[in-house]
């Protein structure tokens, strides 16, 4: 019992970004930004074999 | 008109989806860029997804919460789908940006919406599937907000079998359906061309590489 109320209590939830409305964990901001630079060199990159 | 219902099917198959269609050995050339790549990333990913679903299917609920293999697995299936969609989304602004609704290919756009919708729904019963506070707590916040949309006798976020089920039998089959047709809609009316290239020379690509 005492292990679950540990569990159930851990400071786990981490650390938020309030922005108005908005309201996002930084790890899920992160992962925002990596796929938006993702998209950007997805665009920019040559691609292996290209023709001029 | 033959009056084998085999014969009338194989033959409406060819018409719609010629060999050459299906699986072409050539594509036009503004296919050469990396942003035409994630689509397949996703189903590289889907194919993963399922594979390791299958393999904690094998073992059962137990099994991936003590055993050290069976955490690996399920490590293996949650990273497969954090891939699946990152690709899938990075694949859908790439389609937005580009109209590929263009040149009647709005039935493939629209089998797209649904696969992504299907798998956010599939995704979510994953997490009320994990069978760990994490899915209560999931499951918990989620009941008022399904039951208030009147959907909740149906479909019921407390009940961990109905979920379970949802989760690896009849969500994954209605995503890889719509996966499949979606794949079957992009060979039928090829891959969308950029914007800035002409009716007249998008037409002409396209018979070049179909040749």
């Amino acid at each position: 019992m005492g292990r679950m109320v540990i569990l159930a209590t851990a400071p786990s939830s981490g650390a938020y970004l309030h922005w108005g409305v908005i309201n996002v964990s930084w790890t899920n901001l992160a992962i925002i930004g990596a796929m938006l630079v993702l998209f950007v060199l997805a665009l920019l990159l040559p691609f292996p074999g290209e023709r001029p | 008109m033959s009056t084998s219902w085999t014969v009338r099917t194989r033959e409406a198959l060819g018409r719609t989806l010629p060999a050459d269609q299906l699986l072409p050995d050539r594509q036009p050339v503004y296919v050469a860029s990396w942003i035409y790549v994630f689509g397949v990333l996703t189903i590289c990913a889907l194919l993963v997804v399922l594979a390791s679903g299958a393999v904690l299917a094998v073992g059962g609920v137990a099994w991936w919460h003590v055993s050290s293999l069976g955490r690996y697995v399920n490590s293996v299936h949650l990273w497969s789908v954090e891939l699946f969609f990152v690709f899938m989304v990075v694949h859908l602004w790439g389609k937005f940006w580009m109209a590929a609704w263009r040149g009647r290919r709005a039935l493939t756009w629209m089998t797209g919406v649904l696969a992504f919708v299907c798998s956010i729904g599939t995704a979510f019963t994953g997490y009320l599937s994990q069978s760990n506070f994490d899915a209560q707590w999931i499951s918990t916040q989620a009941k008022d907000g399904l039951n208030a949309v009147g959907i909740g006798a149906w479909f019921n976020v407390l009940n961990p079998g109905q979920m379970l089920l949802w989760h690896v039998v009849l969500l994954p089959f209605v995503v890889g359906v719509i996966t499949i047709v979606h794949v079957v809609l992009v060979r039928r009316h090829g891959v969308v061309p950029p914007i800035d290239v002409a009716p007249e020379e998008q037409s002409a690509r396209r018979e070049e590489a179909r040749r």
